[in-house]
């Protein structure tokens, strides 16, 4: 059990100062696709919620909590995904014009 | 055979993926590319989870099925704009979607091994999993709160009263002493409960009393907040996937919450604690006009008068701030710069870490409006032209353009990083009215003597400018 805990704990500071490494090279121009992109992706609580969803054949009190944590994981997940696409796609460079 | 290690192994394969998608993140032309990779690492985790053995998958569908619909119609309908609405809303899903799973994790547990539960699954897995459900209940509310105030439906205003600092404390105590009672008593499913609501009503209380103008910190926190509880939730649930992406989202909203905090001159604790701007709304009458007798007098021009400067200049620097956002000029103000840039003018755009209501807003609705993103510079790779540059236009910003940053010790926003617009030769400023900005600090720019100041709607303004300068 302990040493679950422990590599858990590694885990999450090395992943801490590899996302801080990765984020500061992110552009002022793109921070909010960055913060709409990092948000998606922090629906990965979705994986807890499908196996709380599913975890019995029956219906009971909690697996009606587990579909409310998948609705608003999904939510979380495809929204973020789609609206930062959506951004990303106006992201454009625009040939030279020719100056007068 | 579907093993745990090999699920785990995917998982591995997915945090590749966020952190690849994250890394083209770093430039405009990787930075699609860099977002499917991450879709497809989301996507990969979410399938390894179906393999799990034994899933029964009525209420799995269902609730993929509801959020699919409606986050997609969200993102599809969602005007630019609203952009920071929108995050702000997911970013609330995402913290409920953590409390939930912590929830439904502590009644399984809880249904398994009675009282005894804290012996089973140790301390520690105790901890996090009711760590996620504070953090994730007041992440949800306080991601709630934050839409509301920036769709006006709760006041933009800092709402205070007195000993609201107290009431907070009080709180986080009570959420402290059921925490400690649900860990004596695991089955005391009411005490849990309790712990779900006071940390919903935490969420609530802790962002009404920051302003409109705050957002881009309050919003930056909140995403943080949402990986905290992610990754909460994988220590509770012993999930390294849950682990990573917490962390990274984690670290991701922190350091945008530090730029913001860096770009206001200001602490997180000023921000969160300070009401800033309360007192704003009533005096700001008084207040210009004893600058105005100070400095100089503030002179309304005619778009007549800024098309003569416009058509002379030979470069030009536009500066946009929240009311082109919310006069949704994006469009006008591109096709102003299209213009002059025929006539062969340099035409640039200055935006502030701060302006508009979360980080890089500006470039989202400069670029929806379709303007070059090589055409957009920071304030620091900008700031020392200012002086060589014939035009400057401030479209709807006040504060980040404000020279009593620099010069005024006196001022609340002294210190505060500031675009040099007063160096350009002229500056021309588009406002819908003489009121303060936000912070409901004076500005003297627009007193100076090079200020030419044209009053109307952002949008209305600058399609006359365009009419002017077409025909």
């Amino acid at each position: 059990m302990a040493d679950t805990i422990l590599v858990g704990l590694y885990i999450f500071v090395l992943a801490l100062f590899a996302g801080a490494e990765l984020i500061a090279r992110v552009p002022q121009t793109l921070h909010t696709p960055l913060m709409s992109a990092s948000n998606a992706i922090s629906g990965i609580a979705i994986l807890g919620a499908l196996v709380v969803a599913g975890h019995s054949a029956t219906i009971n009190h909690t697996s009606i909590i587990g579909l409310l944590a998948v609705i608003f994981a999904t939510i979380n997940v495809v929204g973020g995904y789609m609206v930062t696409q959506r951004m990303l796609d106006m992201f454009k460079k625009k040939a030279p014009r020719a100056k007068k | 055979m579907i093993n745990q290690n090999f699920i785990n192994f995917i998982y591995l394969i997915s945090a590749i993926l966020f952190m690849m998608g994250l890394k083209k993140l770093s430039s405009p032309a990787t930075a699609r590319m860099g977002n499917k990779l991450s879709m497809a690492g989301m996507a990969l985790a979410i399938v390894a989870t179906l393999l799990v053995p034994g899933l029964s998958f009525k209420l799995i569908v269902l609730g993929i099925i509801i959020g699919t619909v409606i986050g997609g119609w969200a993102a599809v309908k969602v005007e630019m704009t609203s952009m920071p609405e929108m995050v702000a809303l997911f970013n609330g899903c995402g913290g409920a979607a953590s409390a939930l799973v912590a929830l439904s994790e502590f009644q399984l547990r809880g249904h398994e091994f009675g009282p005894a539960m804290v012996e089973h699954i140790g301390t520690f897995a105790m901890i996090t999993l009711l760590l996620s459900v504070i953090i994730g209940g007041l992440t949800f509310t306080g991601s709630v709160i934050a839409y509301a105030k920036l769709q006006g439906i709760v006041s933009g205003q800092p709402i205070t009263y007195p000993g609201q600092q107290v009431v907070n404390g009080l709180i986080l105590i009570g959420t402290a002493v059921l925490s400690y009672m649900v860990f004596n008593d695991p089955t005391n499913y009411l005490m849990f409960y309790g712990i779900c609501l006071l940390s919903l009503i935490l969420g609530v209380l802790s962002v009404i009393p920051i302003g409109g103008a705050d957002m881009p910190v309050v919003i930056s926190l909140l995403n943080s907040y949402s990986g905290l509880a992610v990754s909460m939730t994988g220590f509770a649930l012993a999930n390294n996937a849950l682990i990573i992406v917490g962390s990274l989202v984690g670290a991701s909203g922190l350091f945008l919450t530090k730029i913001m905090c860096d770009a206001m001159n200001r602490s997180l604790s000023n921000v969160l604690f300070g009401a800033f701007g309360s007192g704003g709304g009533g005096d700001d009458g008084g207040a210009a006009a004893e600058g105005g007798a100070a400095e100089g007098s503030v002179k309304g021009y005619e778009v007549e008068d800024v098309v003569m400067v416009l058509e002379n200049a030979s470069s030009l620097i536009i500066v946009p701030g929240y009311g082109m956002a919310a006069a949704q000029a994006q469009h006008a103000v591109r096709e102003l710069g299209d213009c002059l840039d025929e006539e062969g003018v340099e035409v640039r755009y200055a935006i502030h870490p701060v302006a508009g209501r979360m980080p890089g807003h500006m470039n989202v609705l400069l670029a929806e409006a379709d303007v070059s993103y090589d055409q957009l510079f920071s304030m620091e790779d900008i700031n020392d032209d200012f002086s060589g540059t014939d035009v400057v236009l401030v479209i709807g910003a006040n504060d980040v353009v404000n020279p009593a940053a620099k010069t005024n010790p006196g001022s609340p926003i002294y210190g505060m990083p500031v675009l040099n617009v007063e160096e350009a030769r002229t500056v021309v400023v588009l406002k819908r009215s003489m009121k303060p900005g936000f912070a409901g600090i004076e500005n003297e720019l627009f007193l100076k003597e090079n200020t030419m100041m044209l009053f109307g709607d952002a949008k209305a303004s600058v399609q006359a400018l365009v009419t002017h300068l077409k025909g």
